[in-house]
């Protein structure tokens, strides 16, 4: 490991201008990503400045009914806030279904969103990896690829996004406020995350020295919401797929809905295309497995993880049936 | 490059120089001579290395000592008191709870932190609506799966903890 100064910032704004000012700096929250990944060689600061005092244990309301979570606070605080459990619940089962007790003890919103892809090869220094060094290749589209995406890949980069709350956070329409060296900007969690393309070594739109200090929620969306994770154990592992839904039903119709993917792409991703077919529709089980089956359609295999497509789908035909209802049992097997 | 941090480890303030590059599980264990937490993965993924930071289970081997300056941390060694061994403890020895013992520390620690947080009401993975969670079996493998067992004494583990927490 380089070795690496550590300060523990005091406020917001000198920790943004001292990270912004040396690109060889990094913020340092729980630890629980950066610390392994400065184990593994994955990143080699020379400057580590801890800001998980700051904005830590802040949930507070806002004046339009939402919420906003401090960057700080803890990913086991945050799932088990009373406002949090009763209006977001979708925020709380993503947050549960996450990792371990103690490793969501240490973790904090902004960490959480701003973890890295688990693929492999970016995990380990000897690989290859377009994302940790730009042009030595993605080992990943010929090789072991079970967890990679089947949505928004390219040719440079097949990983997937890890994080079980960034995919609520998108369903739940939530912004993150950002510090910067020139100031603050509102960047919707929708809107953060990048598809790899040519330049994979980036998975969000910040820019370096960018702070996320605190995390904002519109009113609750209201309906019914579910976060499903499928994985290989039944805890302690990342999804191989999620879905984070909402929906809101009127007279038998789906009034409006938010249909979200972990697990699929480099970013968590909005199932637009099922959202579309849905809107105003009776949730039949045809009309279900056809938005499934809708959102799908671009979806490009790798050869280790095609089942990923039926597992997909099925997950979220089988969150819709719970959320709406009033869907028919499936007439057969198919 | 060093700094010199102080860390209250079960009940006794500790003064030491570590390298910043120093995990909190490695302070505890190359510096300090405290031994009781282990380390099994180095990466998260075992909790053999849980401890309690400031009452929370944490994993130290993710925390940089330098991160923890100040912090009350208890290890399995320091969760005994004069009348003997934690009840956590005494129930894991009762329930044949352990092997060869290895992942044991971090077990009795991870157990301590579990059994506050469903007295605290803390949800799981597995509690349903907004009743206060019970310990069921089912609750306990939920809220244990960050410590892994590689001699398979889960069932011991999972009575030891429920006849804690009843
Ligand atoms: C064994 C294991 C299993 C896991 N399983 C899951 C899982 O199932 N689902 C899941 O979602 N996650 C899982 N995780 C990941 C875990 O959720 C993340 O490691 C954690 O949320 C990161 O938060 P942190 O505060 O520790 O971040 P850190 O490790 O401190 O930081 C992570 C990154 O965010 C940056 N950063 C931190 N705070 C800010 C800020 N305020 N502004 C800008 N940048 C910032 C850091 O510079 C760093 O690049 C797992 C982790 C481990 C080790
Ligand atoms: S999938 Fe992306 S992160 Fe994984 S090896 Fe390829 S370039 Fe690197
Ligand atoms: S050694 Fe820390 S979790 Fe395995
Ligand atoms: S008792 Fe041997 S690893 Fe748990």
């Amino acid at each position: 490991m380089k070795p690496f100064a550590y300060r523990r910032a005091t406020d917001a704004r000198s920790a943004v201008a001292t990270v912004a000012a040396d690109p060889d700096a990094a913020f340092l929250a729980g630890g629980t990503n950066l610390v392994d990944h400065l184990k593994l060689g994955v990143a080699c600061p020379s400057l580590l400045v801890d800001v998980s005092d700051l904005a830590a244990d802040l949930v507070e309301h806002l004046p339009d009914g939402g919420l906003r979570i401090g960057a700080g606070t803890r990913n086991s605080d945050l799932a088990a806030h009373p406002v949090v459990r009763a209006h977001y619940p979708l925020l709380s089962e993503a947050l549960l279904s996450g990792a371990s007790g103690q490793l969501r003890n240490a973790a904090t919103t902004a960490g959480n969103l701003l973890q890295r892809t688990r693929c492999g090869y970016f995990r380990d220094a000897t690989a290859p990896c377009n994302k940790r060094e730009p042009g030595s290749g993605c080992p990943a589209v010929a090789g072991h690829n079970r967890h990679h995406a089947i949505l928004g890949a390219s040719p440079d980069c097949v990983a997937t996004h890890p994080s079980d709350l960034a995919a609520a956070m998108v369903a739940l329409d939530a912004t993150a406020v950002v510090l910067g060296p020139d100031g603050e900007r509102r960047v919707p969690i929708g809107g953060l995350y990048r598809l790899p393309g040519d330049d994979p070594t980036r998975d969000t739109v910040l820019a370096h020295g960018e702070l996320i200090t605190a995390v904002e929620l519109p009113a609750p969306f209201g309906g019914r919401a579910r976060y499903r994770k499928v994985r290989d154990r039944a805890s302690f592992a990342f999804a191989l797929v999620s879905v984070a839904a909402a929906v809101r039903m009127h007279d038998g119709v789906v009034e409006d809905l938010r249909l979200v993917f972990g697990g699929l792409a480099h970013r968590p991703w909005r199932a637009a295309h099922a959202e579309d077919a849905l809107r105003g529709s009776a949730p039949t089980e045809v009309a279900l497995r056809a938005a499934a089956d809708a959102e799908l359609l671009d979806a490009r295999t790798l050869s280790g993880n095609g089942f990923k497509v039926p597992l997909a789908r099925n997950t979220l035909v089988s969150v819709l049936r719970e959320l709406t209802d009033g869907a028919a049992e499936p007439e057969d097997d198919a | 490059m060093e700094a010199d941090i102080t860390l209250r480890v079960d009940g006794e303030d500790r003064k030491v120089t570590v390298d910043t590059r120093t995990t909190l599980l490695d302070a505890l264990r190359d510096r300090l001579g405290v031994t009781a937490p282990k380390k099994g993965c180095d990466h998260g993924q075992c909790g053999s290395c849980t401890v309690l930071v400031d009452g929370r289970r944490v994993v130290s081997c993710l925390s940089l000592a330098v991160a923890r300056d100040g912090a009350e941390v208890t290890t399995a060694a320091g969760l005994a008191d004069a009348d003997g061994p934690h009840p956590v403890q005494r129930a894991f020895v009762a329930n044949d709870a352990l092997q060869c013992g290895f992942c044991t520390p971090g077990q009795v620690c991870s157990a301590v932190g579990v059994l506050a947080e469903v007295k605290a009401g803390w949800p799981s993975a597995v509690t349903e609506g907004d009743a206060a969670p019970e310990l069921t079996d089912a609750e306990v493998r939920e809220r244990m799966s960050g410590n892994l067992c590689r001699c398979g004494a889960y069932p011991g583990i999972v009575a030891a903890i429920r006849e804690v927490g009843a």
